[in-house]
């Protein structure tokens, strides 16, 4: 088993979700090659090269790379790829993006968001929703797979000593151009790897109010999420969004204010090790998945729990 | 120019899935269908171009057994001209749906294919990604926004991060995300004139496309379930019980 996984980063820093990938990859095989494709990565591809259980970094430099588009990326991984048994990358939207377009180059039918290895060609995934799971295997000869990157622990940075190799660019035409972007730029944890998260749903009635959840967040030391019918109503930028086909979260304490808990929304935090809900109507389907309930108005609850939590325990 | 709509159809959002009491697959037999809300978000994408004078032509194209062309109603009701359905099992998987949508785009000859970005039953998020990839078009996934632009179409990505801008050349392949519009109902009159609307039918064969499996579905089964758990009454309770009951905070 050889295995290469896609690093998803910025150039300077990986995106928390490769680090699960690695230690999804390490539970298939033990020989792990990492691929980090852009422009100015040599610092980056030192760091990673100290990733407990990596042997290989590949790099390489090229600015057709930095922008992350999969119609350049894509032929540069197919070359890469018969070498390999598996190939994995983060079920992010980067890799969701990617991966399958090199499946389709390499003529193979790619395994999405899996959850659980059970061999090397057998894998657990959700779907509908999360609804049921699907137990998979593939008869491929090369593994193209995704990785819900919340069903495994992040790989630590220090321990391995992988060596670095350069590979070449590959020429591709130009298809289409990067013109932009607006990051959502915050000071608290990044959703999918926060311990902690306090989201908000349609209950909240505007995006001010999410001002009451961002106290509770920083006392906490919490990501702060919301429910697709917050986003939709505009309280809050895309990138808040928790659900089937928003983020998927595991943290060990969700706290769900004004979500009443349509199907979608639970897909993408069920999993939580502990869930509050806290909503006006006892009726709401989230009760039913919560730790703990507290029917109750949110606009006299979230001070209220503000000010518990800052006395002493 | 002429745009190509791919569609699915799935189990209704609104229903609760059941897992066969055999773990082989999800019930489908007497279960409400509808067409995947992204595919819905698909073709008004593409009446709204057409109705901006950007569009001549709308084509949906469905994968599946013959109940399919019921989608393809809807869709045509919706205001789409006309449909093909390719009738092959509905398990066909992603990347022979890839296939068979690619050998459609190239009798059909579109600028532009529109397709939800993922279908809510297999939550795969492959199809319109490999389509592309096939074709060697340029993608534009998970879009929020779309504007034709010349020899361009410039689109909106909703990523992890927040939003992206990408200029695609023409042709390409987009998928569609939940806030690029709000999909209109199909009046009356409408679904009537759906009715007399064309709809081939073809075969992979037909098609000389080869859609063989390359996985098996070992086993389908429900997730552990979560109880309900118990109900407070106060701030302080619930912090009493985060802190020493569960120990989380």
């Amino acid at each position: 088993m050889s295995i290469l996984v896609i690093a998803e980063h910025d150039g300077k820093e990986l995106r928390s979700g490769t680090l699960n990938t690695i230690t999804a990859a390490g539970q298939i095989g033990s020989d792990i090659s990492v691929l980090i494709a852009g422009n100015d990565c040599s610092s980056l591809s030192n760091t990673c090269a100290t990733i407990d259980g990596v042997s290989q970094v590949l790099v390489v430099n090229d600015p057709m790379y930095q922008h992350d588009l999969p119609e350049n990326l894509a032929p540069l991984i197919k070359s890469l790829a018969n070498d390999y048994s598996h190939v994995l990358a983060p079920a992010s939207t980067y890799g969701k993006n990617l991966l399958p377009r090199v499946a389709a180059l390499l003529d193979v039918q790619q395994i999405s968001d899996i959850s659980a290895i059970l061999s090397k060609d057998t894998f657990v995934r959700p779907i509908y929703a999360g609804n049921a799971l699907a137990t998979v295997q593939s008869n491929d000869a090369i593994k193209l797979i995704t990785v819900r990157t919340t069903a495994f622990e992040a790989a630590t940075i220090q321990g391995g000593s992988a060596s670095v190799v350069e590979v070449p660019s590959i020429d591709c035409e130009t298809l289409s151009t990067f013109l932009g972007e607006e990051l959502t730029s915050t000071e608290r944890p990044e959703l999918t790897s926060a311990s902690i998260i306090i989201s908000g749903g349609r209950g909240m009635q505007s995006g001010e109010n999410f001002s009451m959840l961002e106290q509770v967040a920083d006392q906490l030391g919490a990501a702060v999420g919301a429910s697709r019918a917050a986003v939709d109503a505009g309280y809050v930028p895309n990138d808040y969004q928790v659900g089937q086909t928003g983020k998927v979260v595991a943290p060990d304490l969700y706290i769900a204010v004004g979500i009443s808990g349509a199907i979608q929304h639970l897909a993408g935090m069920k999993d939580s090790k502990v869930i509050v809900a806290i909503n006006k109507d006892e009726e709401a389907p989230i009760f039913q998945i919560a730790d703990y309930g507290w029917v109750t108005d949110l606009f006299s609850a979230m001070p209220a729990l503000a000010a518990a939590l800052d006395t002493d325990p | 120019m002429k745009v190509l709509v791919p569609i699915k159809r799935v189990i209704d959002a609104n229903i609760k899935i059941r897992v066969k009491s055999d773990s082989s697959a999800v019930e489908l037999n007497n279960v409400k269908m509808a067409m995947n809300p992204f595919c819905e978000i698909a073709v008004e994408e593409a009446i709204r171009l057409r109705e901006a004078g950007l569009v001549e032509e709308i084509i949906l194209v469905t994968i599946g057994a013959p109940q399919c062309q019921e989608t393809i109603r809807t869709g045509l009701a919706m205001g789409a001209d006309r449909g093909v359905l390719v009738e092959a099992d509905n398990d066909t998987e992603p990347l022979g749906v890839a296939k068979l949508i690619h050998a459609i785009t190239l009798r059909e000859n579109p600028r532009l294919v529109l397709l939800g970005k993922q279908a809510i039953d297999g939550d795969n998020n492959q199809t319109g990604q490999m389509l592309a990839g096939l074709l060697g078009w340029s993608i534009g996934s998970f879009i929020s926004k779309l504007e034709v632009d010349g020899d361009n179409v410039n689109v909106v990505r909703e990523v992890d991060g927040g939003l992206e801008k990408v200029a695609l050349s023409l042709p390409a392949v987009a998928t569609v995300d939940l806030r690029l519009n709000e999909p209109r109902y199909a009046s009356l009159p409408n679904i009537m004139k759906a009715k007399k609307k064309p709809i081939d039918v073809l075969t992979p064969e037909e098609l000389g496309v080869d859609v063989s499996r390359r996985t098996r579905v070992v086993n389908v089964e429900e997730p552990p379930g979560r109880d309900a758990g118990v109900q407070v009454s106060s701030a302080e309770e619930l912090v009493d019980k985060l802190r020493n009951e569960a120990k989380v905070i």
